[in-house]
């Protein structure tokens, strides 16, 4: 999000919060991450395509829900009457295709004709009727949601399936295949309702969905201040807080939101974006010949990442906070951890949480089910190189992103090997401050040091350079 | 005993705080420019700052002069006894467009290890890429605090007409300058000239200022990408080459033939020349490109009609009799083929080529 979407967006959620209070606060909070999903997605190459990829997040996330919610629930009036309030936004927002351009403020192009726009409301329609007729709900259904979300981000993830995806896009709309490109098409913030989306449709799989209608489940999966860069909440917390009255805010509720927004708008818009001057990537990384300035701007690549992300998140809990929403943590103080499984702990905690609670934790369950289980050594190697592997994946299927996974997954086998052999040599050896002082000091470096060598695979974008980067880091040119 | 924090007196306290702030820094105009991490914390840059593309020039323009020469070499280089300084003032060709430090006119004087008057000749990059006298008059008089031995103008006709004096952003945002020129070497400079971007109070505050203070901050930063590459332009790997066909068109600016001494900026070069005072002035009319394309009877380049520039030439050899300059005409030493992108601006073996003809003068300057 840029400074000027933020701070518009800070202002609305400040403005109802300290004048309408509770009066319609779930449906402000409703209607404005609809409007907001339209307003940040940029604009896009292929014809139509930024006002389509927000109108297909809706259409997910409403079928999501079908497949989710209990037949009582599914059942209730109020879902249509959410519904019919959605798509008539949806719908006010593509007739401004029909103002003047200067003011067509909303959307990044023109918006497209309104008749598809209507024949993806009536398909949508059409099958949520049919899924509404069957007498019995199969369970098929939450499975297929899953491998549609699944299948949908390995499209968007992986070049080749994008690059495929594009000249499919252009060759519908009627454009030339000649500049076609992976960039074509970007669906902003899909990776994070993708997360939402899993959580919710394995929640139920596992019975703990809580019941929900339509409106709520929506605003969960794209509540806006969270939508574009997390964290990734829960939908039994947040729907405790959105259902939670909420007194307005006063000077107590508005400081420390108010605090946290400034604290996150500093971190971004000036440590991280100045440090962004001077941080590796694909250009420097083949200028910088000497070793000292390539540790700087590696440094500079690991703090900038850092503030970049941590400034997002502190920003996103700022604004849910004035709307009476406190959205979980997402870092705490990660780079001042003494390990690499502490580290892991404290940077992007949902992310991380997210992948223990429903990849990690199950498949290490299903590794011990086994007749024969391997060792525990190897179940943890498998395991957790597994979990960096598919974290890495999710910021893009690529040779680095591989590498940056292994590098991780790798790594924290390691600490959990190392910590195994020498937990009872250290704690003997720590006997006074200043020992348990050196090793942790020492713990830290060595972390850092080896984070943010992995970030070279995460920040470039091919595996030859990386290497190259990591040659001259250590004076080998 | 604490008191509570009352948060709506910090938020007020706070924007009254940050409007004194604003108003201070409206009223005060701190001269922010003269701190500077380029030669203290990074090496100073080899040329004055410039450049429309920081994240792959890691440079980008700047108009306070006091910030540009901050970061230049010069600024931290104490003249030493042995150091027979020369600055270099001219347009890009001089600045070094496409060419690294190394490559252009300074960097090839300072390869040569020079002397003169028994010391080591040391050359400085004073060079902006833009064309206009007032706009080299007032790098040289900035340039004049660093106790120069000589001074080469590079200059070609280009600079002189009238409209182009002040149209230079780095003039135009500069205007105190330029009027302090006026008033104390006799600079013609209009009272009104629409060029000038006036300041209003608001324009001075930090807010209204903003920009300004950004880059300076941002020029800073990319210090450590210039420490760490010595990389100050953007270096494209394929340009397009200067145009040697043109279309049978004799016109130049608004000025019909021939041409008079009252038409172009002469003025400008006489206040530079004031301006050095006792500092000797090596005078030079730059190489260009002389065309053998189509047309090329009518023009000798992009820039000039052949007429133009041939009064051109008179013009300065009679002004420089006249004013006993010691003026050097150096326009068609380089070949066609040793010019990049321009009809001035020189390939490496262009440079060096320029820079061993000058030798001899700068050599011969202290006799």
């Amino acid at each position: 999000m840029a400074l000027g979407n933020i701070l518009i967006l800070a202002a609305a959620s400040l403005l109802w919060g300290v004048l309408l209070r509770n009066h319609g606060r779930t449906w402000f909070m409703l209607i404005a991450s609809v409007v907001v999903i339209f307003w940040l997605q940029p604009a896009l190459p292929i014809r139509g395509a930024d006002f389509f990829t927000p109108l297909a997040t809706l259409v997910l996330v409403v079928l999501t829900w079908f497949i989710t919610a209990d037949d009582e629930t599914r059942k209730q009036r109020k879902n249509i009457i959410i519904l019919l309030i959605v798509a008539s936004v949806v719908l006010l927002l593509n007739l401004t295709r029909f103002v003047p351009t200067s003011f067509q403020l909303i959307t990044a192009s023109r918006p497209p004709q309104l008749e598809t726009t209507l024949l993806i409301f009536l398909i949508t329609g059409l099958t949520l009727l049919a899924l509404s007729r069957l007498t019995r709900f199969s369970a098929s259904f939450l499975t297929a949601g899953l491998v549609l979300t699944i299948g949908l981000f390995l499209l968007i993830k992986i070049p080749a399936l994008s690059l495929w995806l594009s000249s499919f896009l252009r060759t519908l709309s009627g454009q030339s295949l000649t500049n076609v490109s992976i960039n074509d098409f970007r669906w902003l913030g899909f990776s994070y309702v993708a997360f939402r989306l899993i959580h919710t449709i394995r929640d139920k799989q596992s019975g703990r969905f809580p019941s929900v209608d339509v409106g709520e489940f929506i605003t969960y999966v794209i509540f806006f201040p969270a939508f574009t860069a997390g964290p990734i909440d829960r939908l039994e917390r947040f729907i405790k807080d959105l259902r939670a009255p909420f007194a307005g805010l006063n000077l107590e509720t508005f400081y420390p939101a108010g605090q946290r927004l400034l604290l996150g708008l500093f971190k971004k818009f000036v440590i991280a974006d100045a440090l962004a001057l001077i941080a590796l990537n694909d250009t420097n990384a083949t200028q910088v010949t000497s070793t000292f300035w390539m540790w700087v701007i590696v440094y500079a690549y690991a703090f900038q990442i850092y503030f970049d992300f941590s400034g997002y998140t502190d920003i996103a809990l700022g604004i849910a906070q004035l709307l009476g929403i406190k959205l979980p943590e997402n870092f705490a103080s990660p780079y001042l951890k003494p390990n690499l499984t502490q580290f892991w702990n404290n940077w992007h905690m949902t992310l991380t949480q997210w992948f223990r609670a429903y990849f990690f934790n199950p498949i290490t369950r299903w590794l011990r089910s086994w007749q024969k289980p391997m060792s525990i050594p190897m179940m943890i190697l498998l395991t957790q190189v597994a979990t960096m592997l598919l974290i890495g994946f999710w910021h893009g299927v690529t040779w680095n992103f591989t590498l940056w996974g292994l590098w991780h997954g790798l790594g924290l086998f390691i600490h959990n090997r190392w910590n195994d052999v020498t937990k009872a040599k250290a704690a003997a050896w720590t006997t006074t401050p200043t020992k348990q002082a050196a090793l942790n000091v020492s713990g830290i470096l060595l972390t850092f040091h080896f984070v943010a060598i992995g970030w070279i695979f995460f920040a470039l974008s091919s595996p030859a350079v990386s290497w190259q980067v990591i040659l001259k880091l250590f004076g080998v040119n | 005993m604490n008191q509570p924090v009352k948060p709506l007196n910090v938020l007020i306290k706070g924007l009254l705080l940050f409007t004194l702030f604003n108003l201070v820094i409206a009223a005060w105009q701190p001269g922010i420019g003269q701190f500077s991490l380029y030669n203290a914390l990074y090496p100073g840059r080899e040329r004055l700052p410039f450049g429309e593309n920081p994240k792959q020039s890691y440079n980008l323009s700047l108009f306070d002069l006091d910030a540009m020469f901050a970061s230049h070499v010069i600024a931290g280089t104490p003249k030493s006894d042995d150091e027979f300084r020369v600055i270099i003032v001219g347009d890009s060709s001089v600045w070094g467009t496409l060419l690294k430090p190394e490559e252009t006119l300074a960097g090839q004087l300072n390869a040569d290890n020079l002397n003169a008057c028994g010391k080591n000749v040391r050359a400085y990059n004073l060079g902006y890429p833009t064309i206009s006298l007032t706009k080299d008059v007032m790098l040289l008089s900035y340039g004049m605090q660093y106790d120069p031995d000589l001074i080469i103008w590079m200059t070609t006709l280009d600079a002189f007409p009238l409209e182009k004096q002040t149209s230079t952003p780095l003039v135009a945002n500069n205007e105190e300058k330029v009027r302090e020129l006026a008033s104390n070497y006799g600079l013609r400079v209009e009272a009104d000239d629409p060029n000038f971007e006036i300041k209003s109070f608001w324009d001075k505050t930090f807010i209204g200022n903003r920009r300004a203070w950004a880059d300076f901050f941002r020029f800073q930063i990319y210090g450590v990408m210039w420490s760490a590459t010595g990389i100050d332009q953007f270096y494209p790997d394929r340009y397009e080459r200067a145009q040697t066909d043109f279309e049978a068109d004799d016109s130049y600016h608004d000025l019909t033939a021939p041409l008079s001494e009252d038409a172009p900026a002469i003025n400008a070069l006489e206040t530079g020349f004031r301006v050095a005072g006792e500092t000797p002035i090596l005078l030079v009319n730059e190489p260009m490109l002389i065309s053998a394309g189509a047309n090329s009877d009518i023009r000798y380049n992009f820039f000039y009609p052949r007429w133009a520039y041939d009064d051109y030439r008179e013009i300065m050899f009679a002004l420089s009799e006249r004013n006993d300059w010691v003026y050097v005409d150096l326009w068609d030493i380089i070949p066609a083929n040793e010019f990049t992108n321009s009809a001035i601006h020189l390939t490496p073996a262009g440079e060096k080529l320029l820079a061993e003809t000058l030798a001899p003068y700068i050599m011969e300057a202290c006799k």
